[in-house]
């Protein structure tokens, strides 16, 4: 049942992230012939806002270091996500494992 | 939930940071005093960070047409108390400001308090009162990392709202403006990570009752059922 459970929940975030690719849909191109952009960050949308809220603010102080180009902050953004996943992977294979050899171990030590 | 660097006026990113600071403070302290105890919770507590860094790098696509990403920080609160977050979530902005340019070192006390302190906060506390109210395991860690995902986002439109309140409606207007950018679009992100918590979380109860036992975060019938 646990093992059900898991596989429906996977599958519903991968329905999740899915969906808004179909059901959002690029609009029309503006009168001035620019095309709006979808799927941008939320983290620039707001910095947008800031803009039109307080028109006169500057920011004070600027990244140290930006990513050269979009490819080197994917770059750096998946080897985040794969050093994360590289370690959750290795910590549940050492509890599977261990938790098999508990029990085989369990077995041979009631016969 | 970054508020970009610079972003914030200098009062607001100082006023966040002084706020900040003692709970990171505390929680390297309770995460020191934690492994010194409990030297076999190491490699839990690695998981737990890993877990934030692996969801705050997701930037998945929402509802609203804008990209935004989970924090991961529910799953730590539940297995070590909101504190210990404090500090992991400071290290992951802190590495998303120096090397991505995402977020920032001005406004790395404001991301803190959002993503590493209300979040997890939220979260220890909605998954105790849903144990209280004896909902079942799972739907427990759903609405306790959800909602503090949430949470995350709601607060950081407030810390938006405060520093630039909006010229006639005031504060509310701006926290209106602001959460339809962040809080609309973090919803379906935020079950997503509910939904995730749930099966790292059923995974650490099936392989590692015993540890989990220990840490009061499960009960031994919650683990037979």
């Amino acid at each position: 049942m646990k093992h059900y459970q898991n596989l429906l929940l996977l599958l519903a975030v991968v329905v999740l992230v899915a969906l808004p690719l179909w059901t959002v849909k690029k609009p029309a191109p503006g009168p001035d012939g620019k095309v709006a952009e979808i799927f941008t960050g939320a983290d620039d949308k707001a910095k947008d806002l800031v803009g039109s809220i307080a028109p006169g603010y500057k920011p004070w102080a600027k990244p140290l270091m930006e990513p050269p180009s979009g490819e080197i902050s994917s770059l750096l953004f998946a080897l985040q996500a794969a050093l994360g996943t590289g370690f959750i992977g290795y910590y549940l294979g050492v509890s599977t494992t261990r938790a098999r050899m508990r029990r085989e171990f369990d077995k041979e030590a009631r016969c | 939930m970054h508020i970009m660097e610079g972003f914030l006026p200098v009062k607001h990113a100082v006023g966040w940071s002084v706020a900040a600071a003692p709970f990171v403070a505390y929680g390297l302290h309770s995460i020191n005093k934690r492994i010194k105890n409990n030297p076999e919770q190491r490699m839990l507590l690695g998981v737990a960070a890993a877990f934030t860094f692996v969801l705050s790098a997701l930037k998945m696509p929402s509802v609203t047409g804008s990209c935004s990403h989970p924090t991961g920080t529910g799953l730590g609160a539940i297995l070590f108390g909101p504190a210990a977050m404090a500090p992991i979530g400071a290290v992951v902005l802190l590495f998303q400001a120096i090397l991505l340019a995402h977020g920032g070192l001005t406004t790395l006390g404001a991301n803190i308090f959002s993503m590493a302190i209300v979040g997890p906060f939220a979260a220890a506390a909605i998954y105790r009162m849903a144990k209280a109210a004896k909902l079942p395991f799972a739907l427990s860690i759903f609405l306790a990392a959800s909602l503090a995902d949430l949470l995350t986002y709601v607060t950081t439109s407030a810390q938006l709202a405060l520093a630039f309140p909006d010229p006639s409606g005031g504060f509310a207007a701006s926290f209106a403006k602001f959460a339809g950018v962040f809080a609309i679009t973090q919803i379906p992100l935020a079950v997503s990570e509910g939904f995730l918590t749930v099966v790292v979380m059923n995974a650490l109860v099936r392989f590692n009752a015993k540890e989990l036992q220990e840490m009061k975060v499960t009960t031994p019938q919650e683990v037979r059922a």
